[in-house]
């Protein structure tokens, strides 16, 4: 008897792990490190990985798959110009407390069809389901003008990109997509977060932290110019007034 | 050829900003002027942030206007005391000027600020030069020698008191005047970016009468050190000074500046000062279409500060 009790056990314990596995997302990027040196001109990442099924059950129907990267969310004051006494002079403004500063997402099929707009809302899938969190004080229709403002802006400046159909799906399991980081990123904190959707509804999720960040020279100016601002503008001062000098010095010899 | 600026975080042809700086380099060789009023124009129809423009630009004035502030210095062409007032004068203007930036800058107004300033200065220096330029161009033609003109100050500067001597540039006049002026010119360094030499000079000549043998070293004195007081200012204040854009700047600069001296050689003077006025009155009417005209972008983007 307790034999058996301790095979069936087993047995319940075997089911709840291979049973009710969830379905695990296996992530790598091509750099988890982005450096920002003096030759940066934007760089572009390769996000790509596998799905691991439960019982390596691969489905017959392609999975659905969102791609996301985004940079740290910052409070930003968004401005519209408008014709006063002639010139275009900004008047309007909204604040957005948790604006990301990039936002990319690559999606296996079309936005609309893969996920439900409930589901789209919650994890933040496509430019328009960002949240943006508007200060309180504005107008809904105004908030909404600002903020289509704000993504029509970074999608042109290649800051809010959607690639709609561009995650490469192989054999139902090994997914790819690539996403092009401009050169005026900002710096910080970056997540690549993968979703594995199927009927609208998110199956499994998976987050690979990126950095972005100057290094050598241009990190090394950066952080001068803001620990030590007096010091950088007496170094800038000093510099130009020698080169001023020099230059005189080598105008007259020749 | 890309080049990434630590502080204005966006990555530029070098070759077109070493390009530019030469370019204005030639014209201030040519005419005599620092060429700041269009460096920072220029920089900003680039696509570098005016902030950042205008702060960078000063660093890179410091730098061109040092070898000839020295050289005037030897020959004796700096009223020093003069200089001394306007440097004071500047200095004074610089503070109340970067108050009034960063103001301006938390109130999202400091783009468009700046280019009024522009516009109204380019227009109204722009349009009394081309005015006088023509008319020298027509009696050139005509034959009419340019008689030499004493002069005199403007009388209401005799009522300021405190009158003092300023031997080298041969008045007697309150020092306020000439520290108004630098005041003037000061504000409009942090603004606009500039060392000011176009308006100092002919104020110096026209409103204060100074002797013409001093004034454009005494101003390439003030230059320097106002434009080095801009410099930290927009350091501290605004961290808007990027030292690798003013370093490229100044490196086209003192090339374009040599060959701009040359060419100044071959050509009458009336002419290049019609030139000069023609491509001010051109940079101000562009500045003054950027301000009319529906922008491109009617959005935009205030970091998080």
């Amino acid at each position: 008897m307790r034999a058996a009790a301790k095979a069936t056990a087993g047995l319940l314990v075997w089911l709840a792990c291979v049973g009710a596995a969830p379905i695990r997302l296996i992530t790598d990027i091509s750099q988890r490190r982005i450096d920002i040196v003096y030759t940066f001109r934007g760089a572009e990442l390769l996000v790509f990985g596998a799905i691991q099924y439960p019982r390596g059950s691969v489905p017959d129907e392609p999975p659905g798959l969102a791609i996301v990267v985004r940079g740290p969310p910052v409070p930003i004051t968004v401005r519209k110009k408008a014709r006063v006494a002639g010139i275009w002079v900004n008047t309007d403004s909204v604040r957005f407390e948790t604006a990301p500063g990039f936002y990319a997402v690559a999606t296996s099929a079309p936005i609309r069809s893969l996920v439900d707009e409930r589901t789209a809302a919650i994890y933040e899938i496509g430019v328009s389901n960002l949240q943006l969190s508007p200060a309180s004080g504005n107008a809904r229709e105004q908030t909404s003008e600002f903020e289509q403002g704000l993504i029509a802006l970074r999608r042109r400046s290649g800051l809010y990109a959607e690639h709609e159909g561009d995650v490469g799906v192989t054999q139902n399991v090994l997914y790819r997509a690539r996403i092009a980081i401009p050169s005026a990123v900002p710096v910080g904190d970056y997540t690549a977060e993968i979703f594995l959707i199927r009927r609208g509804k998110v199956l499994a999720h998976s987050a690979t932290p990126i950095s972005i960040d100057k290094s050598g020279f241009e990190r090394w100016v950066y952080v001068f110019s803001r620990q030590y601002a007096l010091l950088y503008g007496l170094v800038a001062v000093a510099l130009a007034l020698l080169a001023g000098w020099l230059a005189g010095l080598v105008v007259r010899r020749t | 050829m890309t080049l990434y600026l630590p502080i204005a975080e966006m990555s530029v042809n070098w070759l077109v900003i070493i390009g530019l700086g030469a370019a204005v380099g030639f014209l201030s060789g040519m005419f005599g002027v620092g060429g700041g009023f269009l460096t920072t124009p220029l920089l900003i129809f680039y696509g570098i942030p005016p902030a950042i423009a205008v702060a960078s630009a000063a660093t890179q004035i410091t730098g061109a206007s040092v070898s000839g502030a020295l050289a005037y210095w030897r020959r004796g062409g700096v009223d020093v005391p003069m200089g001394l007032v306007l440097t004071v004068g500047g200095i004074v203007g610089a503070g109340l000027g970067s108050v009034a930036f960063a103001a301006l800058k938390s109130l999202g107004q400091i783009d468009v600020t700046i280019n009024i300033v522009y516009v109204l200065f380019l227009g109204i220096v722009g349009g009394l030069m081309l005015k006088e330029a023509v008319g020298a161009v027509r009696k050139a033609r005509a034959g009419v020698a340019n008689k030499g003109r004493l002069h005199p100050h403007q009388p209401w500067l005799a009522a300021l008191p405190w009158r003092m001597r300023f031997y080298k540039s041969g008045l007697y006049i309150s020092p306020l005047a000439p520290f108004g002026l630098g005041v003037v010119v000061g504000m409009l360094t942090v603004i606009m970016g500039i060392g000011g030499g176009f308006i100092i000079v002919p104020a110096m000549i026209y409103l204060l009468g100074m002797s013409t043998g001093v004034v454009v070293g005494t101003s390439l004195f003030s230059i320097v050190f106002v434009t080095a007081a801009t410099t930290l200012l927009h350091s501290v204040e605004s961290q808007s000074v990027d030292i690798v854009l003013a370093m490229l700047l100044l490196a086209g600069g003192v090339v374009g500046a040599q060959f701009g001296v040359r060419a100044a050689q071959k050509l009458p003077p009336e002419r290049l000062r019609l030139f000069l006025a023609l491509i001010v009155v051109a940079v101000a009417v562009r500045l003054a279409i950027g301000l009319t005209w529906r922008p491109a972008e009617l959005f935009t983007v205030y970091g998080p500060s």
